[in-house]
């Protein structure tokens, strides 16, 4: 299904760019910080609708009437990098705020022992954060699994532009509606249930 | 081998050391007393760097650490930490924490490391908690844990900031008992503590702190029996 298959990508990458523009708004250089701080905060201060068009319409729009050829981006493929560098944005911050959720004390342990920075977050920093994030991530996948209906306006064929093209040929708006909402309370149901699981499975040996 | 020169430590506008100057001879044991807030984690902290002083010296076995090139992760692997909240890495067992950094950092191998952590922690009365993770010890059991983690990296110097301030009073005894042995064995100690009968019975040597200064420091007896300065004494009334 390609709400699914979209929303996993995107949260796969999002994790990604969240994980490395969180670390990058934590970092002391600020030529890696500033960076960061206007990826997210604009990503954050603006709607996915308008990223969605800005990015499907706009784009393409730009590179012929800068080269004269015209460019099709595959509608699909569009909606995973839209909502990947949209889910990376909040990602970054719910990163950020695991890291800083960590008491002090451990980074100062992890460096007394002679490790440097970068060890100190792989070993002892970051899984724990991981931990920690698990349950905002899991809320995040939900809102990404529900926005990724915006992709409809550019007539991606997820879960409600499907809907809508069954009610175009059969005018019965009302069940067809109320079978999508449905469809995606069962998916954001199951998907609060496996985060739920996976913090009990991880959460056993954290607690200080 | 730990000589401090003239140090000092500002946090913005506050100044908390304020000249601080001790020399620190290996397997010496040298506690320091001093009210709160006189700066005494402060300096302890400058020891291994984990504050940086805003000026004065600190050379350890010769090299002079303050110095901008050196470098601090080498400083901090010969200055074991042990600190008031223990500080124990959650996440990874007992064994873990201990190995952890022997093999990290000294590149020691899985079995060598484990063998070292399963040593120490023999030495500290543990060894049938190595699989456990920390929530499941008590708080004198994380201490202890927390010690043979600094002691696996062989440091040449081992600080203690409070180690026993944050337990419960039965289990003081077997985390200064544990460290009493270290002293026996001829570490080098820097301890920051309330315990005076631990700095009495164990240190060669007592600092006295106070607003950021070392305001009298001498042998035990010196301190307890025949401190010269009025603030030490009256410092002491009101904790013996
Ligand atoms: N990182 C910091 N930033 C700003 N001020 C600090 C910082 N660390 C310590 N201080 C201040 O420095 C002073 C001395 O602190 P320090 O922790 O060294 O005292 P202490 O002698 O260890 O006291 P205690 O017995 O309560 O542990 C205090 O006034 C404290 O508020
Ligand atoms: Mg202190």
């Amino acid at each position: 299904m390609i709400t699914i298959e979209i929303t996993s990508f995107s949260l796969f990458f999002g994790l990604i760019l969240g994980t490395i523009s969180g670390l990058g708004k934590l970092s002391r250089k600020t030529i890696f910080r500033y960076p960061c701080i206007v990826y997210i905060d604009f990503i954050r201060g603006t709607p996915l609708l308008v990223q969605i068009l800005l990015f499907y319409y706009g784009i393409p729009g730009l590179y012929s009437n800068a080269t004269g050829n015209s460019l099709q981006i595959d509608p699909i493929l569009a909606g995973i990098i839209v909502c990947s560098i949209n889910s990376g944005a909040y990602i970054a911050e719910i990163v950020r705020g695991g890291i800083q959720s960590i008491d002090k004390g451990q980074m100062e342990a992890a460096r007394s022992l002679g490790m440097n920075e970068r060890l100190a977050m792989r070993e002892i920093i970051l899984p724990q954060a991981f931990r920690r994030i698990i349950p905002p991530l899991g809320n995040e996948f939900i809102a990404l699994l529900k926005d990724s209906s915006l992709l409809a306006v550019i007539g991606v064929h997820e879960l409600l532009k499907s809907g809508q093209l069954y009610i175009s040929r059969t005018f019965a708006a009302f069940p067809v509606y109320i079978a999508v909402a449905l469809m995606y309370l069962v998916l954001t149901i199951v998907i609060s249930r496996i985060v739920a699981y996976s913090e009990r499975r991880l959460g056993v040996s954290d607690r200080s | 081998m730990i000589e401090v020169k003239d140090l000092y430590k500002r946090f913005g506008e506050l100044e908390v050391l304020k000249g601080i100057s001790v020399d620190i001879k290996e397997s010496e044991v040298v506690c320091v007393i001093g009210p709160s807030g006189s700066g005494k984690s402060t300096f302890l902290r400058c020891l291994n760097l984990l504050e940086m002083p805003t000026s004065g010296d600190i050379i350890i076995d010769g090299e002079k650490v303050t110095d901008k090139g050196t470098n601090i992760n080498k400083i901090r692997e010969e200055a074991g930490m042990v600190f008031q909240h223990f500080n124990l890495f959650p996440h990874k067992t007992t064994l873990q924490n201990v190995a952890l950094a022997p093999i990290k950092v000294r590149k020691l191998t899985n079995e060598e490391a484990e063998k070292r952590a399963h040593d120490l922690l023999k030495k500290v009365g543990l060894e049938d908690k190595a699989n456990v993770y920390p929530s499941a010890l008590s708080g004198g059991q994380k201490q202890r844990v927390a010690i043979a983690r600094a002691l696996a990296m062989h440091p040449k110097v081992m600080l203690f900031d409070e180690p026993t301030s944050a337990l419960d009073p039965e289990m003081v005894g077997d985390v200064l008992d544990v460290m009493k042995d270290l002293a026996q064995a001829g570490m080098t100690m820097v301890v920051v503590t309330h315990e005076m009968g631990f700095a009495r019975e164990v240190g060669d040597r007592v600092l006295f702190m106070d607003d950021g200064v070392i305001v009298e420091q001498g042998t035990p007896e010196d301190i307890f029996s025949n401190a010269k300065h009025e603030r030490t004494r009256s410092f002491l009334s009101k904790i013996l």
